[in-house]
């Protein structure tokens, strides 16, 4: 067991299969002799050499075309966004080219391939370099979304993508990239679509993702103190989404919370609200609530970006008003 | 460069032929309502097709646009499976999942047919860099419009390429008109894609895309120079379609005279000309257009009668496990 910081990882993550399998490349902005802008990818040139991982222009779409023709042709590749944002200079590609040829091919084409991006806000970076942009990702079909909150599960969720045979877009918080956590010894690959209770209680589950996750076991602690026992899901990926341990939570605390980063307009959250009011609208005791940044660009300045962001004050707040 | 071989003449002819015949019929297939949606047609586009095609070696790669039929076919493409794709029946080469703008047969090198403009540059950049990867000794040819050298994508992808020396070929198909709007009103330079190579420290390669031995000289000397880890090339091949942009579109924001001149350089025709100049008897020309008249009618017969693909496969090969399932 080694301590690591969340940005360690992803150099650990894409470490551990470079290493067991060739066909793993990895290019992007940076990426190659600065070690990343975020220095996620640091040592990993020197460790496997100029062909394997390499700097490109500044071109997202030469960056994502790149990765799927690489992937129609034996390679397993990775390409890295600086910042999920710059998604929208790509959108063709990842959304019309990357996620529908499998289908539209009728499944002759396979696209082993993995989008890394720097996701969230909470670096006063303003509203073109701080989005959460999971749900773009998610309204596609054809695309894998994940976004992990630890060390560890950076590790394991970034194997598991390599290793899954469909396009991954991974989300990385710039927010949690300084935080520290245990991550075990030796390999470690985790399946996509499986949630983690992080924290069990019953009276309450509270759904959460990347940055927010921290936040949404802060809040559970102060709820504890005001007598309501909330249970911490992590989702950990939102495609494939483990809707069994949702399911299992909330047959047992009969209501639902979801902290949400991004905007509130078909959010995540709305998706899993849908879901769970239909399946399970009679095991419900109150309505289920949201917890989103506003409808609104993220601004930059401290207090405005922090007013935006739930915050544990915001998710506490919104819980013991809804188990009032 | 070598001279077409005889029997490549031939393949060449028939090549073209079998493009020519399949498009007619896929549009008169539209007119009579069995071909749905869109369809945009190569028809006097076939040297292009057919010179390159002929050059590639067996596991090269393809990538072409909506105006890819004749690309698809002359890779080897079954033309029974393609007109069951236009047609959208079972039988079709994607399962009627792709249509006409997106056919695709990995098995043949054609690594499909792409509807938004440029996106396919750089995927085929892509699949050369994984060839130079893995060192395979592959090429990626990627055909599009003049009408796409004024997006991004056409500069990232070229740029890229040059800059790591890829083996990929960029064939413009320069047919004078991006949609309705004449190329020249909208581009800065007179050949829209030669003029740009030096930007890319390339050379402008301009070829007759009408003559279809110019095309196979051209494409075999990018090819090797690409196979032989030169890197990339850009070609402009001067074209023209016979037809209009797309469905019923007849083309009249063109000049007649425009038309007429290059009516007059039909490819076919001017090939079937200089055959039979080099003494091949025109019986044998006139036996390749039986046959290809021939495959055709087969095609289209099998495929009028191939069942509508099943409601089963709806939800099928959104991902690897052959499903669609996106939750526990
Ligand atoms: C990004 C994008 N913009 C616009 C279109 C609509 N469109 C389809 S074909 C076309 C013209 C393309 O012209 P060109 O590249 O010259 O190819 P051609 O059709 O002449 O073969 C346009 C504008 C599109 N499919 N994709
Ligand atoms: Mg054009």
């Amino acid at each position: 067991m080694a301590e690591l910081t969340y940005r360690d990882a992803v150099a650990r993550g894409i470490a551990q299969e470079m290493e067991r399998d060739p066909s793993v490349v990895l290019i992007g902005e940076d990426v190659a002799k600065a070690g990343g802008v975020f220095k996620t990818t640091a040592g990993l040139l020197e460790r496997f050499g100029p062909e394997r991982v390499r700097d490109t222009p500044i071109s997202e779409e030469a960056i994502t075309g790149m990765i799927m023709g690489a992937a129609m042709n034996g390679l397993r590749p990775i390409g890295e966004l600086m910042f999920s944002d710059f998604l929208a200079t790509c959108w063709d590609i990842v959304a019309n080219q990357i996620a529908k040829t499998r289908y539209m091919t009728d499944g002759q084409v396979s696209l082993p391939l993995v989008i890394r991006t720097a996701n969230g806000g909470g670096a006063r970076f303003g509203g073109q370099h701080s989005q959460s942009l999971e749900n773009w990702a998610m309204a596609v079909p054809g695309l894998k979304v994940v976004a992990p909150s630890t060390p560890a599960d950076v590790v394991g969720l970034l194997a598991g993508a390599i290793r899954d045979p469909d396009p991954v877009v991974f989300f990385e918080h710039k927010a949690l990239f300084a935080g520290k956590g245990e991550v075990p010894d030796g390999e470690i690959v985790d399946a996509l679509g499986t949630a983690r209770v992080l924290r069990e209680a019953p009276d309450i589950t509270i759904v959460a993702l990347a940055a927010m996750v921290p936040k949404a076991l802060e809040a559970a602690a102060e709820l504890a103190e005001h007598g309501i026992g909330a249970e911490v899901i992590d989702l950990r990926s939102l495609v494939p989404l483990d809707t069994a341990t949702l399911f299992a939570s909330v047959s047992k605390t009969s209501r639902l919370a979801t902290v949400e980063e991004n905007p509130r307009l078909a959010g995540w959250g709305a998706e899993i609200a849908s879901i769970v009011t239909e399946e399970m609208f009679w095991d419900l005791d109150g309505p289920i609530v949201r917890v989103t940044t506003p409808h609104i660009p993220l601004p930059a300045a401290d207090e405005l970006e922090d007013l935006a962001i739930p915050s544990v004050e915001r998710i506490v707040d919104t819980v013991r008003r809804t188990m009032a | 460069m070598q001279q077409p071989s005889p029997e490549t003449r031939l393949r060449l002819y028939a090549d073209m032929v079998r493009a020519r015949y399949f498009e007619k019929r896929a549009y008169d297939l539209f007119l009579q309502g069995l071909l749905k949606g869109t369809t945009h047609l190569g028809l006097g586009q076939e040297a292009v097709a057919a010179g390159f095609a002929a050059a590639m070696r067996s596991d090269d790669m393809t990538f072409c646009t909506y105006r890819g039929h004749n690309h698809t076919l002359l890779r080897g493409a079954p033309m029974d499976a393609l007109m069951g794709e236009l047609l959208g029946r079972e039988n079709g080469i994607c399962g009627g999942k792709g249509g006409s703008m997106h056919l695709t047969d990995v098995a043949k090198g054609a690594m499909g047919s792409y509807a938004i403009v440029g996106a396919h540059l750089p995927v085929a950049a892509g699949a050369a860099w994984a060839a130079q990867v893995r060192d395979t000794g592959q090429v990626s040819v990627c055909f599009f419009g003049d009408g796409t050298t004024n997006i991004g994508a056409f500069h990232e992808a070229v740029n890229m390429a040059a800059v790591w020396s890829l083996p990929v070929v960029f064939v413009c198909e320069n047919n004078l008109y991006m949609e309705y709007t004449p190329i020249d009103e909208v581009t800065p330079v007179e050949h829209p894609a030669a003029d740009r190579a030096p930007a890319y420290g390339l050379d402008g390669i301009i070829v007759d895309g009408n003559d279809v031995d110019a095309v196979y000289e051209v494409a075999q000397r990018v090819l090797s120079r690409a196979r032989d880890g030169a890197g990339p090339s850009l070609v402009e091949a001067k074209t023209y379609r016979h037809g209009g942009h797309s469905r019923a579109d007849p083309g009249k924001y063109r000049p007649d005279e425009e038309v007429a001149e290059w009516m007059a350089r039909d490819p076919i025709v001017l090939y079937r000309t200089r055959l039979e100049e080099f003494g091949i008897q025109p019986d044998e020309l006139d036996r390749i257009e039986t046959a290809a008249t021939a495959e055709v009618d087969e095609a289209t017969e099998v495929s009028k009668s191939a069942p509508a693909p099943g409601p089963d496969t709806l939800m099928t090969n959104v991902w690897a496990d052959g499903g669609s399932a996106w939750r526990n």
